[in-house]
């Protein structure tokens, strides 16, 4: 029974007071911890970037790893917009849509040049960086990036879900951020 | 195409159309005639109907544009599944006014060929049902394949020459 458990590695408990029976710590601590290792990401697709995600998802990167395993295809339960590969300004009006449909909070993770800066697609027809259309949190260079890198991407995203105050989405700046690219 | 069956085609254009043909010749391995842009819908319905050519499936129809020239081309290739033959019809339109009647009348198919057409080059199809832009956004404002419009998207700023060769 040690053997097994001692390959299991346990998420980081936050400081707090510990005695018998009890364990007092502050809220937004256990929320972000519980937010962090529950992510429900919408895999937003479009070329290469999403084969390489799908390698990401199989069993030998893992996203489950993570707490991620549970992509949700619907925006309304999407708590991560994951944005991988070219997006045509035509698909640009379909991305910003599945932003907006998504409840807060929510992360977006931009995967690969292509949905960073538009490539090396530099043309009429190429959307140059979806960050001109929604708000971006984390960027994953590469074309396409290697697994290690979305799931790099990911970590940094836990990182940000974890530390986020709870009050972020309701402050100015947020609104005003959102402001600037004309949502809300 | 065996040269007896270009001598064919060309006379069976010849006998309802004549000196529409402004040049026959052999692009590669491909049949082409140039034709006066005025008769091309009547001439592909001719070569539709008659028993001697039976060109009823329209295989591509697209448009090209010759800066130098100050023209746009338009580029008919019709197929004959009976004989598998094959051929190109081309004409030439002014850039500043690349007016056309539309296909639509003759070949369903070009409905959607046109609008590729109007929607990359400007070429303006009279009588089409429905002539919009098809791939590109609805808001763009140029014709993209023309030369006079730059590639590459004009909004960003943090691509220079000295770095991008623009």
């Amino acid at each position: 029974m040690d053997a097994v458990t001692s390959k299991i590695s346990v998420g980081e408990k936050p400081d707090g007071h510990e005695g018998p029976g009890f364990f007092a710590t502050r809220l937004d601590k256990v929320i972000g911890l519980a937010r962090k290792n529950s992510i429900w990401p919408l895999p937003f697709a479009t070329s290469c970037c999403g084969i390489e995600f799908m390698a990401t998802m199989g069993a030998h990167y893992d996203l489950a790893r993570f707490g991620s395993e549970r992509l949700s295809f619907s925006p309304r339960q999407a708590d991560l917009l994951m944005v991988m590969g070219t997006i045509a300004k035509k698909m640009g009006p379909v991305l910003r849509q599945v932003y907006e449909q998504m409840a807060e909070p929510r992360w977006v993770l931009s995967v690969g040049a292509c949905a960073s800066s538009g490539g090396i697609f530099d043309t009429y027809s190429v959307l140059q960086g979806i960050d001109r259309i929604i708000p971006v949190d984390v960027y994953v260079p590469g074309c396409p990036p290697r697994p290690e890198q979305i799931i790099d991407g990911v970590m940094k995203i836990q990182y940000l879900v974890e530390n986020e105050s709870l009050r972020r989405r309701d402050s100015q700046e947020y609104k005003a951020m959102l402001n600037k690219y004309g949502i809300e | 195409m065996e040269a007896a069956a270009q001598e064919k085609l060309v006379s069976v254009i010849n006998e309802k159309f004549e000196d529409a043909i402004i040049e026959a010749r052999m692009d590669k391995d491909f049949f082409t005639l140039i034709i006066k842009k005025e008769k091309i819908v009547d001439i592909i319905a001719h070569l539709y109907h008659h028993t001697a050519t039976q060109f009823q499936y329209l295989t591509t129809l697209f448009a090209v544009h010759y800066p130098d020239q100050s023209q746009i081309a338009m580029v008919y290739q019709l197929h004959n599944l009976r004989t598998n033959q094959r051929i190109r019809l081309k004409i030439f339109l002014p850039a500043d006014n690349p007016t056309t009647p539309t296909l639509t009348t003759v070949f369903s198919a070009a409905n959607w060929m046109e609008r590729e057409a109007y929607d990359f080059f400007g070429v303006i199809f009279q009588g089409h049902p429905n002539l919009k832009r098809i791939l590109n956004v609805e808001d763009m404002l140029i014709f993209p394949m023309r030369k006079e419009y730059p590639l590459e998207d004009q909004t960003r700023e943090d691509k220079n020459d000295l770095m991008f060769g623009r």
